[in-house]
């Protein structure tokens, strides 16, 4: 019974902090070049070793939330011999919001290591 | 590979989004499914389980509904030629922005457009105002429609007239309130003027006299102060008050409250302010306002001797009603007609003889309506007005012309856009929609500066019609009524009907193939829609050359009476009215009197002569009677004066036979005579009368003299310039039996009136202040009795000088795009050898056709509607051939001149150039 309370516990865990960081991690992906969205979840993917997964309908919504907010703007651009591909990159307001964004989230990790002890190499 | 597209696309249906969004989304995300598919196959699944994997990811959340949050609903817009019908208000308002949009490309066009519609709108609402308020507004009272007016069917009086109104006597209005049974209640009414100055020069008030109850039948209230009642009128009153309105109040006492108890000085009367009534109130009298009422009964106190309250032979009052309810105007009429003979019967004057006394009995009282008011200004000008309401919607119909021609044209030019988007599905209906919206802003922007321009131009007639001098006080009320209003807007709405329909309906009649093909060549125009043009440039020749003859006709009219002989010279003639009743003086003194008046003015070195007389021509205060000759009464009617020596030299008029009056025709001595030709035709048979003697048909009881005729003088005008002579007998001022206290001095001045006008102040004012005087100039009084006839020449003139103007620029329009059209084939004529001379000879000959059939169209409408104007004209006929020819040779000189320009263009053309052009 406990195995399946945790489950459900990281389950919902796992949601909430995704949601409140989910904008960061695209927002900083975005920071280095423009990438298209499979580009976005592969890296996500690969850089989180897996612990962090954004499927087709989980990502797209928000990456149009994004784009109207004016965070981001998307680009259809055809590379020779490819198909044509939707890339994203920061908008100057995007570039504002991601330094707002670092600067809350590591005020929040700050506190959490003060009150559990958690700390990372 | 599955078809991802197909899935996304089944899975988004729900989303409703726009469709190009929805294609985008579709592409990206078919595309990360398909990157995801690989990426799967790859990692060592087969393809159902890949296929499985990715539609779970798909499902893994409601995609459509988060998406419809995020882009939202889609809501279709209205696109031009989809079968979708669009919602009424939004699909208007975008064609009215539309078309301010395109007006606002072409301002030449607009500002064109617009002004010749406030042109003929203004000119049309102005007339029309006028009429409004002389012919149909109602007064500004309480039921109006209940009010009837009392009168003799037959107007025709022996006696003494005064007013505007002098309908009845006092005898017969008192008796018509006592025995009436038709109406609730009635009042009686009458207009003189008041001189407010008690001393030196005259200061003229409008008058009203009242009865007691008048002000309460019309439901008058006073805005201070009160009006009279029933109980205030009875015969001796004196002079209890008066009431003024509300513009004296304000020009004479500045709207001051305390205004009531002060008083006015009406001929040197004093009366208190009693009260003051409603601005919106001017009487009942259509065309005149007042300044001071004062009561019937107080007429003796003013008048003193010369009093017509109680001559039964005084015509100086009108009676108005309201009818009872029930009764009709004919039961009314029928109950006065009952009690009429009873009426004549005991207020028949005594000193009638036998003629008089029938017709008097005769005399039958009826009802008219009464809810207009009455008006003999309406008498005199409602034809002219109707028929410059007929001038001003010609005009309206040749500007409309104009328009036409022009949207036509532009029409012509935008074919190639309305094809393409006819082609791309446009509804017919809603481009006609559209371009009905750019000829309706048009017209309303036109309505709105005519309306402006209507303000302007009715207001200006109104002051002109009161005449220079402000001596005949013209009051015309002018109001915006829903009358007004609905009839400029119905104008509006017609002339966009007019001008907008034609072109609209052929622009998108052609098919749209043709249009583009055409297009592309740059002429796009049929041979039908250069046909319509032709036809419009003919109606606006045709009702131009109307217009004209009629400008031509009305300052012919107007000239001839300006020029005709009147008899008497009439420049340089000053007349000065004195009264010097406060000088009481006894009646045999006042001939004397007036004669030393005269003598004093002769020996100012400015005048250069002058008389002293009661009958001033065209002045219109004379008397007539019958004349008994050889013991027979004639029945003509006798115009009569009585003159001093010098008359003849004054005004100008020649003795032809005998001698004038001198001091030997005293009282005692034999009654003599001077009379004029006509007199010696009519009355008497022979051409020289001198040596003869008449008899005068004088009253009952009355002295009847023999007199002898001693002088011959020519004929004159002196009732109406426009009506043929009348026999005139003059007598000596010295043998005048009862001379009255006032008289008119005319001065010949040797140079200019100014410097006469001033000296004569100063001898009167030497002579006796007390002594009223007024000045007038007998050229001035003359003018202001051609007031019709210089009205309808001037604005005649004006709207047949616009539209000849408006013709022309039709014909330049139409004459300039033919050149423009027949280019190329005016280049492959001059290449084959035509002279410009021929392509000049060949525009002009274009343009002489159309002049033809307009001028001939226009010769015969003129014809049939000249009839009307008839009665307006002085000694010109209608069909005035010399008129005719006139108005035709002028409007071929304006088509000559308006297509000289396209037809030199023609003549100059290149042939290379032209025959380049497509």
């Amino acid at each position: 019974m406990s195995k399946l309370y945790m489950a459900k516990a990281n389950a919902i865990l796992d949601r909430e902090l995704k949601k409140g960081s989910a904008e960061l991690l695209i927002l900083s992906l975005l920071e280095s070049r423009p990438r298209h969205g499979y580009e976005i979840s592969q890296q996500i993917e690969q850089r989180s070793a897996g612990t962090l997964k954004f499927n087709v309908a989980s990502l797209y919504p928000l990456l149009y939330r994004l784009e109207k907010r004016g965070w981001i703007s998307g680009q259809w651009v055809e590379k020779a011999g490819q198909r044509r591909r939707r890339y994203y990159k920061l908008t100057p307001a995007g570039k504002t919001m991601l330094k707002e964004h670092r600067r809350t989230w590591a005020e929040f990790v700050t506190a959490m290591q003060r009150i559990t002890g958690v700390s990372h190499a | 590979m599955p078809d991802f597209q197909r899935i996304v696309r089944g899975r988004l249906g729900r989303a409703n989004l726009e469709p190009t969004r929805e294609s985008e989304i579709v592409d990206e995300l078919s595309q990360h499914l398909r990157d995801r598919y690989e990426s799967q196959l790859s990692s060592g699944m087969n393809e159902t389980e890949a296929e499985r994997a990715i539609i779970a990811e798909l499902d893994s959340r409601d995609l459509a509904a988060e998406l419809r949050d995020i882009e939202g609903r889609w809501k279709e817009p209205v696109a031009l030629g989809s079968n979708q019908r669009p919602e009424f208000w939004p699909a208007l308002w975008q064609d009215l922005r539309y078309a301010v949009r395109k007006l606002r490309l072409d301002p030449v066009f607009t500002t064109v457009c617009v002004l010749s519609l406030a042109l003929g709108i203004g000119a049309n609402t102005a007339i029309f105002q006028l009429i409004d308020a002389v012919r149909m507004r109602t007064l500004p009272v309480p039921h109006p429609q209940d009010l009837a007016v009392i009168r003799p069917s037959n107007l025709s009086t022996t006696g003494r007239q005064t007013g505007r109104y002098g309908y009845l006597t006092n005898a017969i209005w008192e008796r018509i309130r006592a025995r009436q049974r038709g109406f609730s209640d009635v009042f009686a009414f009458g207009n003189q003027s008041f001189n407010l100055a008690t001393r030196g020069e005259v200061r003229n008030a409008q008058g009203l006299w009242v009865s007691g109850e008048m002000f309460d039948v019309l439901g008058i209230q006073p805005v201070l102060g009160r009006v009279f009642h029933a109980s205030d009128d009875h015969p001796g009153c004196g002079a209890p008050g008066a009431v003024i309105s509300y513009r004296f109040w304000q020009t004479e006492f500045s709207g001051d409250a305390g205004a009531i108890g002060k008083s006015v000085s009406l001929e040197g009367h004093s009366f208190p302010v009693l009260g003051v009534t409603p601005a919106s109130f001017h009487g009942v009298d259509v065309g005149h306002s007042f300044d001071v009422a004062t009561l019937i009964c107080s007429e003796p106190v003013i008048a003193g001797e010369d009093s017509i309250y109680s001559m039964p032979h005084g015509w100086w009052l009108a009676v108005m009603g309201r009818l009872q309810p029930g009764w009709t105007l004919e039961i009314a009429t029928a109950q006065l007609d009952s009690i009429s003979p009873g009426i004549m019967a005991e207020t028949l004057p005594p000193v009638y003889q036998a003629e008089a006394r029938k017709q008097y009995l005769q005399k039958k009282l009826a009802a008219y309506p009464g809810s207009t008011g009455l008006s003999n200004l309406r008498r005199e000008y409602e034809s002219p007005l109707w028929l410059l309401l007929a001038v001003t919607g010609l005009v309206l119909l040749i500007a409309c012309a104009n328009l036409a021609n022009l949207m036509l044209v532009r029409a012509s030019a935008r074919e190639k856009e309305i094809a393409v988007r006819i082609a791309l599905g446009a509804a017919r209906g809603r481009i006609l929609r559209q371009l009905f919206t750019e000829s309706l802003l048009i017209a309303l922007l036109g309505a709105a500066l005519g309306t402006l321009l209507a303000r302007m131009l009715s207001s200006f007639l109104v002051r002109y019609l009161s005449g220079e001098g402000d001596v005949r006080h013209i009051f015309v009320g002018l109001v915006m009524d829903w009358r007004v209003l609905g009839f400029t807007a119905a104008l509006a709405i017609l002339t966009c009907v007019l001008v907008g329909l034609a072109p609209a309906i052929k622009a998108t009649g052609t098919a749209p193939a043709r249009v583009m093909s055409l297009a592309a060549r740059g002429m796009t125009a049929t041979r039908e829609r250069f046909g319509l043009r032709r036809i419009l440039v003919v109606a606006q020749v045709a009702l131009s050359l109307v217009l004209v003859v009629s400008a031509l006709l009305f300052s012919g009219s107007l000239r001839k009476l300006l020029t005709l002989d009147a008899g008497f010279q009439r420049e340089g003639v000053l007349i000065m009215d004195i009264d010097f009743t406060r000088l009481t003086i006894p009646p045999a003194q006042r001939a004397i009197f007036r004669q030393t008046v005269v003598e004093r003015v002769r020996a100012l070195p400015e005048v250069e002569a002058a008389a002293e007389t009661d009958a001033v021509p065209l002045g219109g205060s004379y008397w007539n009677d019958q004349v008994v000759v050889n013991g027979e009464v004639n029945k003509a009617l006798v115009d009569m004066g009585h003159i001093t020596p010098g008359y003849f030299k004054t005004i100008g008029t020649p003795l032809l036979a005998g001698r004038e009056f001198n001091q030997h025709d005293t009282a005692a001595s034999q009654k003599v005579a001077v009379v004029n030709q006509e007199f010696a035709r009519k009355i008497l048979g022979t051409e020289n009368p001198v040596g003869r003697t008449f008899k005068i048909q004088v009253y009952q009881g009355q002295p009847q003299h023999e007199y002898e005729i001693v002088g011959l003088m020519a004929n004159a005008k002196y009732y109406d310039l426009r009506q043929e002579f009348d026999p005139v007998a003059f007598y000596p001022q010295t043998q005048d039996d009862r001379p009255d206290n006032y008289g008119q001095i005319i001065v010949r001045a040797g140079g200019s009136l100014e410097p006469v006008v001033g000296a004569l102040r100063r001898t009167m004012a030497e002579m006796n202040p007390d002594i009223t005087i007024n000045f007038r100039s007998l050229d001035e009084e003359i003018r202001n009795g051609l007031l019709k006839e210089r009205l309808l020449a001037m604005l005649s003139g004006f709207f047949g000088l616009l539209a000849a103007v408006l013709a022309a620029v039709g014909l330049y329009g139409v004459m300039a795009y033919m050149v423009a059209r027949r280019t190329n084939e005016i280049g492959i004529r001059m290449a084959l050898g035509a002279a410009p001379s021929q392509m000049l000879a060949m525009v002009l000959g274009e343009a002489g056709r159309l002049l033809c059939i307009g001028v001939v169209a226009g010769i015969i409408l003129a014809l049939s509607v000249g009839r009307w104007a008839a009665s307006l004209l002085f000694a010109l006929k209608p069909y005035d051939p010399a008129i005719m020819g006139m108005a035709c040779v002028g409007l071929a000189i304006v088509a000559v001149l308006a297509s000289t320009v396209p037809a030199r263009r023609a003549a100059k053309l290149q042939p290379m150039v032209a025959l380049r052009e497509e």
